[in-house]
Order: C-alpha cells, then sequence, then structure tokens
C-alpha cells in the first residue's frame, strides 16, 4: 500500500510540476496579443520563452506517461474519456511550437501575423482546457463500470469546470508576466511587474472563489475534515499566493515567481491529495471510480519504476536548473540580433 | 467505419508523420556532434560555420519530431484505451522511462546548445550535442523495446487475463527488438547521411562555399556507406527474426502460401485480392527463401495455407511495402560505394550531384516502408498472440476519431508543407 501511495502522491508531483513550468510560457502566450506593441516586444516576449518550452512541455509526456505506466487504467479512461478537450490541448499546443520556430523564418508581416495568432491559441487553449479538465477530474467524470464515458464537450463546460479554466488561465497570466519580468529590462520589465500587480487581486479572487466552489461541487474536502493536518496544504497554497503581491510590492522579482510556483504547486497538490484514494472518480457510478487500489500497476513495475524516477528526476530537476541559470538572462538587443534568436 | 478502423487510420497518419522528422534527428544530431568534435579538435573556424548550418536545418526538423511525438503517446489513451489498459503494466513503464531518460536530457541539452553558443566554454557546448544525440537514440530504443513487446511478448506472466511484467531484463532485451532498433538506428543514421550528402552537392555544383561543403560531403558519403550496409545487414537479421517469432509476417512478406522445405523466392509474385493465394508465381529462385529465413536450403518455411484465415496479416500491402523497400536496400549501398570512392572529387562528377539531392527521399520512403512491413504484418493481432487489433480501440464514438483525422490531416499537411518550405530556403541560402 505505501508503493501506491508513493505512486499516487509522485503522479500529484509530476502534474504540479508540468503546470508550475508549463504555466508561464502558457501565461503569457495568453497575454501576448495584449502586452506586445509592436514588432521587437512581441520578440522580447518569443525570445523570454523560446529556450525553455520545449523542456517544460516534456514535463507533460512525462506526467503522461507515469499515468500510463503507473496506473494504466486511469490513463486508459482519463485519456479516452476526455478525448475532445485532450486532443484540442494538442493541436493547441503542435501549433505554439510551430510559431516559435516559424515566424521568424520569413519576413513577411502577413506570415507573422499568422503565427501570432497560434502563439496566442496555442498558450490560451490548453491553459483554459487544462483547467476544466482538472477541475472536471475534481468533481468526477461521467464514465460506467466498463470505462465508457457518458458525457460531452458542454457538460465539461459546468460551472465548476469554468471557474477551473478561468483560474488557471489567470493564474498562469500572473506566472508569465512575472517571468517576463525575469527576462527583460527597462520600460517592458517595468510594464511585466505592473501586470503582475493588476492580476494579482483576481487570481486571489479566482482561488477563493475556486476553494469555495470546490467545497460546493466536490467532495475533496472530506480528505481534509478526517485528517486535519492535511490542511497545511492549501494553507500554502495559499500563502504564498499572499506572498507573491509582497514580493512584488518589495521588487523582489524572482522571489514573487517562486512564490506563485509553490501556490501553483500546492494547489494541483490539494486538489491530488482530496481526491485519494480516487485518481478518477466516477459521478455516474461510484463504484467505478479508478483509485490506488483497483489501478495501479503491479508491485514490481511499481518498484522498478520508483527506482527509475528516484534515480532520474532529482538528475532531471539538477540539469535543468542549471540550464535555466545559464540562460536566464535579459533578453536584450544583443540576444534579438544572435543568429539563434526568434 | 468502425472506430477500430478509423483509429487505425489516424494511428497510421499520426506515426508516419512522426517519422518524417525522427530519422534525421537520430542520424544529423551524430554527424553534428562528430563536426562539432572537428571543431573542438582543430580549432579551425570551418567547422564551427559547418555546425550551425547543419544546426539550423536541425532546430526546423526537430521541432515538428518533438511535438507530433507528444500526439503518439497521448493517442494510445484516447484511442486506444482497451490496449492501453491491457498493456500498461508493461508498455506504459517503457514509455514513461523513455520521456524521463531521454526527453528531458533531448530537451534540455538542445537548448543549452542552441541558445549558449557565447554562455559555455567550447567542450561543454560540444559535449551538448552528444547528450543530444545519446538522448535521442536512447529515445528509440525505450520505444521500440516497447514496440517489440507487441511484436514479441516477453518477460510477462498472465494475472487476471492481463500480462504483468515478470521480467525487466527480458523485456529490456527483447531479442526481437535489438534486431529492430539495429534496423531502424542504422536506417536512421543513413538518413542523415543523405540528407548532408544531397544539400552539399548542390552547392558544390554551384561552386559555393566549396570548403565547408566538400569537407560535408566526404563526411556524409562515409556515412552514408556505413549505415547503408548495416542497414541491410540489420534487415537480413530482422527478415530472421521474423521468421522465427512471427511466421505469419514472413510468409506475408514473401506472399508465401505452401509450407514446405527447400522453398524457392519467385522474383515475379502478385498475391490475389482475397487474401487466399497469389494471382502471378514466376521465375523461382530455389530454395532461394529457405535460405534467406534460416541460411539452410532444407528448412521449412511455413505458408499462409497453414495459417488460420482470421490470423492472417493483410498480404498484398505486406508483400508490397517489403519488397520496395528490399528494392531500395539493396540500391543504397550501391549508391554509398559510389559516393565513397568519389567523395575526393565529387565535383567532377556532376551528373551525380544534380541527382544527389533529388535521393534524399528515398531512405525516408524505405523506412515508411519498412514500418509498413512490421505493423501491417503483425496483424490482426496489436499484440501479437495474446490481443487483437479489434479489441483495443478505445469506446469512443466514431464521429469524434473522424473529426480528429480531418483535424490531423489539415494540420499536419499545413505544417509538412511549411517545415519542407523552410528547410529547402535555408538549405539552399547556405552559410552565413
Amino acid at each position: 500500500m505505501t508503493l501506491e501511495l508513493i505512486w499516487f502522491l509522485l503522479w500529484g508531483v509530476l502534474w504540479g510540476v508540468y503546470f508550475v513550468l508549463d504555466g508561464f510560457d502558457l501565461g503569457l502566450g495568453t497575454l501576448f496579443p495584449f502586452f506586445a506593441k509592436n514588432e521587437r516586444e512581441k520578440r522580447v516576449l518569443y525570445n523570454t520563452v523560446a529556450p525553455f518550452w520545449d523542456g517544460n512541455e516534456v514535463w507533460l509526456i512525462a506526467a503522461g506517461g507515469i499515468t500510463f505506466a503507473a496506473f494504466p487504467k486511469a490513463y486508459a479512461i482519463m485519456f479516452s474519456a476526455l478525448y475532445a478537450p485532450l486532443l484540442i490541448i494538442l493541436f493547441a499546443l503542435i501549433m505554439r511550437a510551430a510559431s516559435f520556430e516559424f515566424r521568424n523564418k520569413v519576413d513577411s508581416n502577413g506570415w507573422r501575423n499568422m503565427w501570432d495568432v497560434f502563439q496566442f491559441l496555442g498558450n490560451f487553449i490548453p491553459a483554459l482546457l487544462f483547467g476544466v479538465a482538472f477541475a472536471n477530474i475534481f468533481q468526477g467524470i461521467p464514465f460506467d463500470a466498463d470505462g465508457v464515458y457518458h458525457g460531452s464537450i458542454i457538460k465539461l463546460l459546468n460551472v465548476y469546470g469554468l471557474i477551473g479554466g478561468v483560474f488557471f488561465v489567470i493564474n498562469f497570466a500572473m506566472h508569465g508576466a512575472m517571468w517576463l519580468s525575469l527576462k527583460s529590462e527597462g520600460e517592458i520589465q517595468e510594464r511585466a511587474v505592473k501586470y503582475a500587480k493588476n492580476l494579482w487581486p483576481f487570481v486571489v479572487a479566482l482561488a477563493l472563489a475556486f476553494l469555495a466552489a470546490t467545497g460546493f461541487y466536490t467532495d475533496l474536502f472530506k480528505n481534509y475534515q478526517n485528517n486535519g493536518v492535511l490542511l497545511a496544504v492549501p494553507a500554502i497554497g495559499v500563502t504564498a499566493l499572499l506572498m507573491v503581491r509582497i514580493f512584488l510590492a518589495g521588487g523582489r522579482n524572482h522571489l514573487a515567481w517562486i512564490s506563485n510556483a509553490i501556490s501553483i504547486f500546492f494547489v494541483i497538490m490539494f486538489g491530488v491529495i482530496g481526491m485519494f484514494p480516487k485518481l478518477l472518480p466516477s459521478n455516474l457510478d461510484p463504484a467505478a471510480s479508478v483509485t490506488v487500489y483497483n489501478g495501479a500497476s503491479s508491485t514490481l513495475t511499481l518498484q522498478i519504476m520508483l527506482g527509475v524516477v528516484a534515480v532520474i528526476i532529482p538528475l532531471v530537476l539538477l540539469y535543468q536548473l542549471w540550464a535555466v541559470r545559464l540562460l536566464l538572462h535579459v533578453v536584450d538587443d544583443e540576444v534579438l540580433d544572435s543568429d539563434e534568436s526568434y | 467505419m468502425d472506430v477500430v478502423m478509423l483509429s487505425r487510420i489516424q494511428f497510421a497518419v499520426t506515426v508516419f508523420f512522426h517519422f518524417i522528422f525522427v530519422p534525421l534527428t537520430l542520424g544529423l544530431s551524430v554527424l553534428l556532434a562528430i563536426m562539432e568534435t572537428m571543431y573542438v579538435r582543430t580549432g579551425n573556424e570551418m567547422y564551427k560555420r559547418m555546425v550551425k548550418f547543419w544546426g539550423k536545418l536541425f532546430i526546423i526538423n526537430f521541432t515538428l519530431g518533438v511535438v507530433t511525438g507528444i500526439t503518439l503517446e497521448f493517442q494510445f489513451g484516447t484511442n486506444w484505451s482497451r490496449y492501453s489498459e491491457y498493456v500498461g503494466d508493461i508498455f506504459g513503464s517503457l514509455l514513461a522511462i523513455e520521456a524521463s531518460t531521454s526527453f528531458f536530457l533531448e530537451s534540455t541539452f538542445i537548448a543549452v546548445w542552441y541558445f549558449g553558443w557565447k554562455k559555455v566554454s567550447k567542450k561543454v557546448h560540444c559535449a551538448c550535442i552528444w547528450l543530444v544525440a545519446l538522448a535521442s537514440n536512447m529515445s528509440a530504443y525505450w520505444i521500440i523495446m516497447a514496440n517489440a513487446f507487441m511484436q514479441h511478448p516477453v518477460g510477462y506472466k498472465m494475472v487476471d487475463g492481463k500480462p504483468q511484467l515478470a521480467d525487466f531484463f527480458a523485456v529490456m532485451f527483447n531479442p526481437y527488438g535489438l534486431g529492430e532498433f539495429a534496423h531502424t538506428i542504422s536506417g536512421s543514421w543513413m538518413v542523415g547521411g543523405i540528407f548532408v550528402l544531397g544539400i552539399s552537392a548542390w552547392h558544390i555544383l554551384r561552386n559555393n562555399e566549396m570548403e565547408i561543403f566538400k569537407s560535408s560531403f566526404k563526411m556524409g558519403a562515409t556515412f552514408f556507406l556505413i549505415f547503408s550496409i548495416t542497414t541491410a545487414i540489420a534487415g537480413h537479421h530482422q527478415g530472421q527474426i521474423a521468421a522465427e517469432y512471427q511466421p505469419a509476417k514472413l510468409a506475408a512478406m514473401e506472399s508465401h502460401w505452401e509450407t514446405g522445405t527447400n522453398v524457392p523466392m519467385y522474383l515475379l509474385t502478385w498475391p490475389n485480392a482475397d487474401n487466399t493465394g497469389n494471382a502471378i508465381q514466376a521465375l523461382p529462385i530455389p530454395g532461394a527463401l529457405s535460405i534467406l529465413a534460416y541460411n539452410n536450403p532444407n528448412a521449412e518455411v511455413i505458408g499462409l495455407n497453414d495459417i488460420p484465415a482470421e490470423d492472417r496479416p493483410p498480404v498484398l500491402p505486406t508483400f508490397i511495402s517489403f519488397r520496395l523497400m528490399v528494392a531500395l536496400g539493396s540500391f543504397f549501398p550501391l549508391l554509398g560505394i559510389a559516393v565513397f570512392m568519389w567523395r575526393k572529387k565529387i565535383e567532377e562528377k556532376k551528373w551525380l550531384l544534380k541527382v544527389m539531392p533529388w535521393l534524399i527521399p528515398l531512405p525516408y520512403i524505405a523506412i515508411m516502408l519498412g514500418w509498413t512491413v512490421t505493423e501491417v504484418g503483425r496483424q490482426p493481432w496489436i499484440v501479437h498472440k495474446l490481443l487483437r487489433t479489434s479489441d483495443a480501440a478505445s469506446p469512443v464514438e466514431a464521429s469524434m476519431v473522424v473529426w480528429s483525422i480531418v483535424a490531423f490531416i489539415v494540420i499536419y499537411t499545413f505544417l509538412g508543407v511549411l517545415d519542407i518550405y523552410l528547410l529547402r530556403k535555408y538549405a539552399v541560402k547556405g552559410p552565413k
């Protein structure tokens, strides 16, 4: 049982890290059409994310892969039930990647404008739909004991799902604005901080609305009622979010970003821990829910995979941190003029 | 059309499109690493310009390879949920290991390599591209071992009607997969070779940057020659593995119907449309099929008539793909010998320089044909002898799959055309 519990938490951790990291790309891309006023500013925005989007997106592949390996039944039902939103997310991510790579390779305004549209949609749509999808998972998805889904994409866009979606979009947008503040200088940097400050009250309001709606639409709080210590998880999430504003006011933009990263991570963990032992609750037939008891892989697979993950993931974090520090320089004229810029 | 057929079409579309980009990533990353090592060793700036030129093309190709790969991982769940639930214990682990050991390494170091020319020392920079080459080729290993489990399941025990991991090392060193890996990697490195050869030839013909492109041509020629030969050898080995583990596939590859010993190979063969026999069968080479499959003219080769009709793969596409692949695979070593022999005086062979760029697609086509043989020849099984493809699809509505196929085709066609246009544009533009 301990093994299943470890895997359950790891499953949440991987999704959490994915949203922390890709969150800033998705958010900055969502802000893109509102923020960037001229061609130079657009290029600054592209180049603040260019070296990172790929490494960030691998966390999605890892989270998907871990779901598949450790909880095949959850992977099978989650991905087939959410067929439409997942494929739309996928198409959006594909176009986003292409927008980085292709935009600067043909000298034409029409060409660049087209990729700017894809940059926006390719970031906004996944941010929104991931929020919708996770909120729906928290409240349960209509599938039967045979794993057959009895809902539709319209049903996913329910009140709680939409609150989740908007919360993700606005939170990621603030996350992205703060990322921009770390990678830019001068007027752009000032404006990025201003965006973050202006978005902050909305993020707080949405976070509170999301928590309240969670109490109303889901039974996530049951685990917290049974074990009050666990309330530390949402408490850390909320505290970190409040700290963001204090750090921003103090001009400590790095800490503000990190604080929001912690906040995003703990919000995801709040949901995941609340679902335990369910990975995928069914609201059609609660007995059909996929849990760590009926959905986990064999002990041998879980042991081997734990060995792999225990060695590899810390190593990945180390070299990704090294790479980020190396490339966390301000996007200035020298960067924009280099051969490698986008 | 039912969900199974639609999902098969969608998988075929997305996997073939993904595999337009993968072989070049596998092969060119190694060539880039060799080029940059030359730069670090000699300090000659010519090599740096060479690396930057091929590096730009590498990145244009790489990006689409990455994003179209995510499609595949998602698709096992979206379209093949019954399959995913059935094999997740083993297949899912291999995918997760692929992501954690290879994709992180690849994506992080490609960024440091591409954006970090001024940020790290020459040696560290060179180490980055070696890590990218290692990571991408390692990812191929894991995904091929996952595929090998579908071809020849090993290292499992049946628990509650599903295969469960029993011996990880058996899965990791599946003999079927080792053969597939050798064949796939060789073929991909051959693609890297011909890509460099074709574009170099174009520039040499125009007397453009002769130093860079003649040097590139020489490297490409050596690479192409070596790996066209290893591809053929590994391919032959692959056929023998199929004979051992998947007799139905081998019989379909050769359109061989009557079990017997000392089986000939018919140069002229055409299977009939009903999947029941050959419409044309002439010009036998005595004993050739027995020798090819088992190195022994007296060996028995099982024919399709001894395999129940419901267990036979579709013979026509398997057979045609196999024959065409073998024809191409026999031509490549000859081409390899030609470019290698003339590599030092290639500017004198104007006709070959003119033809070379047009030959770039050929190894790609051979690889697609090879995967068609492997995957269509595995039918009707999704996991050989354990699970039928018809029992593996998700319980989703056919209309959903129809719209996603349409969306994939529209998006992929759009991106594929633009990518080839940009590759051509930057290939023709030459080094800065």
